[in-house]
């Protein structure tokens, strides 16, 4: 319901401090000088002024992943971050990955298996999934790690585990995990 | 191009590309993240604004009060428009509430104004500022309260034998009572649109859904204008599942909105607020009364049930299974609406038959128990080849039996625990369970346009592609038809300006719409023939061959346009028969025998769908179905504020879709089979036949697993685990 003074507290809040930043990002290996209102997230800077809208908004709450991109070399949700806290920072988005004739290996895996339908969540599984093998080649553990000193090895479980931050609600999760494993033998 | 009478022997018997794996062909633009969605279409229209909605925080009621100046004054606004400012819109015939105008409140979370701002961040801001006050009124918002009304009252939907005289002489019988629970669609991309309606004139409307003609006519009764004046693109959906069958408020706010500022208006639904502002699928009290005699023949069904629908819709209608799938000389089934004064519930992945199968199919495990029999046994002794209701009225094609017998084969069923509660690998109860899915294979008139150009078949058809793969399959049903290759067929979908076709809903779209390609494809060959001057042509290897004629197609129009277009329609001889698809799943559960947790670790479909139009794309439909079907059995349910009726997990965090670790090993097994009286190409739909019996398949395998029976969906853990105590010390 409404609360009391909604509108009050808004108006407050409006009157303090600049309202617009400038930001300088490094998106897919190119530098963007944006000059933007605070509150405009890392996604909707990409989408919105940067027009790449290859990375989705599915929820604008990190709850489903679809807005996955690459910060600094960390996968992250691109929906829950202000643009303006990545003053000069490294973004990559599915845009930076691959050309029609040219694919990256887990954008070709993905087609290999079939492992989306609608495609909407695609751009996210796939930035999620080129982390997963990264994060489990570095030995960052995950809630099913058993062995927190030896190498993870690219399991089944590890993967479903390290996905599950990305939904697929046309359920190609069975797909998506062979693609995984095959970009993981390429590498192997 | 009429279908009157069941195909023949045709050229789908002997293809070369329509059956055969075939990638995606709008595969590439979706993995690199170039596929354009409704709310990114940047380059269709300049200058756009953004809208944003403001939803009623009431359920039932009226406005008594709205102030937006502040929200207007605010930075960035060019124009609010509020519902007190518009007559209330005609509502279309599938739209239940009415969308947008006048004072009204039938459902929380109503759209009762937009924003319109230079950005987001702006108009979001600017719609926190509308004060709004209500006059609220109570509402009814507890289907629990609809009880009595399972008891034999009200019309039947089908009453045929002595039901009562069945149950007294039966040997066994089974009397439960179920519940299913509301679910939402969550499709991944939210609606959105963008609308031009700059000048209150022509209206361009570029949006996410599932049925173009449909939409169009629901605009124009919306906004009571010439329907000619409308064109609507949807090349791209980001899932539909239903959620996407209808106008709904996206597209009618983005255009007041650019009505109202003279400059197109794009807007999605903030994720929080679809789950009430759209539809779902209505939650359902179902009793079900099975009676069979000592052989485990089925003598009669009873099976009563309420949904709950805003008034004047049509609920969640969970009884229609019961009457055709099995045997039995007597049966009664009757579906009663609840007016209840939650969200719209409306049409969602096979409305009424999951949510029927996932009690019907839970009850015949249950019965075969009862007669110490093998519940896949119990179900091939009471297969039937003909409507049971009406003995005259065969079905098509059934291969039920064939689908039990293939998957327990290929589950190893013979190996399956036997005795509930006592199969435990450490803290884990194992279990195993099946259930038979069926669901109608619907056909809808569909309509195509083809133009050859050159050595290029492009098709044009307002089909959509909502991931379940018209661009590919309509591809192979053109290059299969003309002869061509693949790489030589265009597909061009989802816009008004092309021949209106099936849509994509109630699994109709793949046979209906690939059967009205085909009859573009003929008119073109016609046509052909015609210039030629030639006699029954053969079109192959992208050649036209006749008599002494051999001509490479791209030589046919000599740089002209051969353009043809035709529409299928599918005759009445189809309502003397019943033509269905066939399914059974089989699960592996594991519970865990202190929480209660459960976790799928196996499952089994076997389809019988007729032809398979291409098995890569039919096999991710049912994975997809399968996988819904988990989230059902387990974690989806919406929950009702009784106070205040909404629904109060209304994000993706707190409705609990399945997620990657929820899902297992999936196989899918295809039989081959065709339905000559489905389609030319003889194909039934598989897209909600895959969700069809697999919660039940679950619950069974939660009873084998641990001996508890749960009998209301979603099965979490707090709704075994008193029980769990007595069957896991």
């Amino acid at each position: 319901m409404n609360p009391p003074n909604s509108a009050e507290r808004h108006r407050e809040t409006a009157q303090n401090g600049a309202e617009r930043s400038n930001v300088s990002l490094v998106v897919n290996g190119a530098r963007h000088q944006l000059e933007l209102d605070n509150r405009t997230t890392l996604l909707d800077a990409l989408r919105e002024h940067l027009k790449l809208t290859g990375t989705k908004k599915g929820c604008d709450h990190g709850q489903c992943g679809a807005c996955t991109v690459s910060v600094n070399g960390e996968r992250i949700n691109a929906c829950l971050t202000l643009a303006v806290m990545h003053e000069g920072d490294d973004v990559a988005t599915i845009e930076g990955l691959g050309e029609a004739d040219h694919l990256d290996p887990m954008q070709q895996a993905f087609l290999d298996h079939d492992a989306f339908q609608c495609g909407y969540c695609t751009p996210g599984q796939i930035c999620s999934a080129k982390a997963v093998l990264e994060e489990i080649r570095t030995k960052l553990p995950s809630h099913v790690t058993k062995d927190l000193t030896a190498p993870i090895e690219v399991t089944d479980a590890e993967i479903r585990e390290r996905m599950s931050g990305n939904l697929c609600r046309c359920g190609a999760y069975a797909n998506i995990l062979k693609a995984i494993h095959q970009v993981a033998e390429e590498r192997a | 191009m009429d279908f009157n009478q069941s195909a023949e022997d045709n050229l789908f018997d002997r293809a070369r590309i329509v059956g055969k794996p075939h990638a995606r062909i709008d595969g590439t633009l979706k993995v690199m993240g170039r596929a354009p969605y409704a709310y990114e279409r940047n380059d269709v229209a300049a200058d756009q604004l953004v809208g944003y909605p403001l939803c009623a925080t009431i359920a039932k009621g009226r406005i008594t009060h709205m102030d937006a100046s502040s929200a207007r004054a605010a930075p960035g606004v060019v124009s609010v428009v509020t519902t007190l400012e518009i007559e209330p819109l005609d509502r279309s015939e599938n739209n239940v509430a009415r969308l947008f105008g006048g004072d009204l409140i039938e459902h929380y979370h109503q759209a009762i104004a937009v924003v319109v701002a230079d950005t987001l961040e702006q108009a979001r801001s600017a719609a926190a500022l509308i004060d709004v006050s209500y006059q609220q009124e109570q509402g009814v918002f507890d289907l629990e309260a609809a009880w009595e009304k399972l008891d034999n009252t009200g019309e039947p939907l089908s009453d045929v034998g002595d039901v009562d005289a069945a149950f007294q002489t039966a040997d066994f019988t089974l009397d439960e009572i179920y519940r299913t629970a509301s679910q939402s669609h969550a499709m991944m991309e939210p609606h959105a649109s963008i609308v031009d309606w700059s000048d209150g004139g022509k209206m361009t409307v570029w949006t996410s859904n599932q049925m173009i003609e449909m939409n169009k006519q629901a605009l124009a009764t919306s906004f009571n204008i010439d329907p000619d004046t409308i064109r609507v693109e949807s090349p791209y959906v980001g899932g539909g599942f239903g959620g996407k069958l209808w106008l709904r408020a996206d597209a009618v706010l983005a255009a007041l909105g650019s009505r109202a500022s003279g400059r197109p208006v794009k807007l999605a639904l903030p994720r929080p607020l679809v789950f009430n502002n759209a539809t779902h699928r209505s939650g359902t009290l179902q009793r079900l009364r099975i009676a069979a005699d000592a052989q485990g023949k089925i003598t009669a069904f009873d099976h009563a049930a309420v949904s709950h629908t805003l008034p004047g819709g049509s609920g969640e209608n969970p009884v229609n299974q019961t009457r055709t799938f099995y045997a039995g000389a007597s049966r009664r089934v009757a579906h009663q609406l609840i007016d209840m004064n939650l969200p719209e519930s409306a049409d969602m992945r096979a409305p009424g038959e999951a949510s029927g199968l996932a009690v019907l199919e839970i009850a015949m495990d249950e019965m075969a128990q009862k007669l110490g029999m093998d519940p896949v046994e119990f179900r091939i002794l009471n297969d039937t080849q003909v409507d049971p209701e009406d003995p005259s009225k065969p079905f098509s094609e059934r291969h039920y039996v064939e689908c039990l017998r293939q998957g327990a084969a290929a589950f190893g069923w013979e190996a399956r625990n036997r005795t509930p509660g006592e199969n435990r690998e450490g803290e884990w109860l194992i279990g195993h369970g099946m259930a038979g899915a069926y669901r109608g294979a619907p056909t809808l008139d569909s309509g195509a346009r083809v133009r050859l150009q050159g050595g290029r078949l492009i098709v044009e058809t307002d089909m959509t592609d909502i991931g379940t793969g018209s661009y590919t399959i309509l591809a192979q049903t053109a290059a299969e038809t003309m002869g061509m290759a693949m790489e030589d067929v265009e597909i061009r979908l989802g816009n008004s300006a092309y021949p209106t076709s099936s849509g994509s809903g109630g699994q109709f779209g793949a046979t209906s719409s690939t059967a009205g390609v085909y009859a573009a494809c003929l008119a073109l060959q016609e046509q052909i023939a015609k210039h030629l001057d030639v006699e029954t042509p053969r079109f192959e290897n992208s050649r036209v061959l006749a008599g002494d004629t051999d001509l490479a197609l791209s030589e046919v129009a000599n740089g002209e346009e051969f353009v043809a277009e035709d529409t299928i329609h599918f005759g009445d001889f189809k309502d003397d028969m019943q033509i269905g698809t066939f399914g059974a799943h089989f699960i592996e559960v594991g519970v865990h025998a202190y929480t209660g947790e459960t976790r799928v670790r196996r499952m089994l479909a076997v389809c019988d769908a007729g032809r398979i139009l291409n098995p890569i794309t039919a096999r991710s439909q049912v994975l997809g179905g399968m996988t819904m079907g988990v989230g059902a059995a387990l974690s989806e349910g919406l929950t009702v504020d009784l106070e205040r009726g909404f629904f109060v997990n209304h994000d993706l965090a707190s409705y609990e879709v399945a997620v990657h670790a929820d899902i297992p090993e999936q196989e899918v097994i295809f039989l081959d089979t065709t339905d000559a009286a489905s389609s030319p190409l003889k194909s039934k739909g598989v897209g909600e036949l895959g969700i069809c019996g697999v919660a039940a398949a679950i619950a069974n395998a939660i009873y084998n697993a641990t001996g508890v029976r749960v009998r209301e969906y979603p099965i979490t853990l707090d709704r075994m685990i008193d029980q769990l105590s007595n069957a896991a010390p």
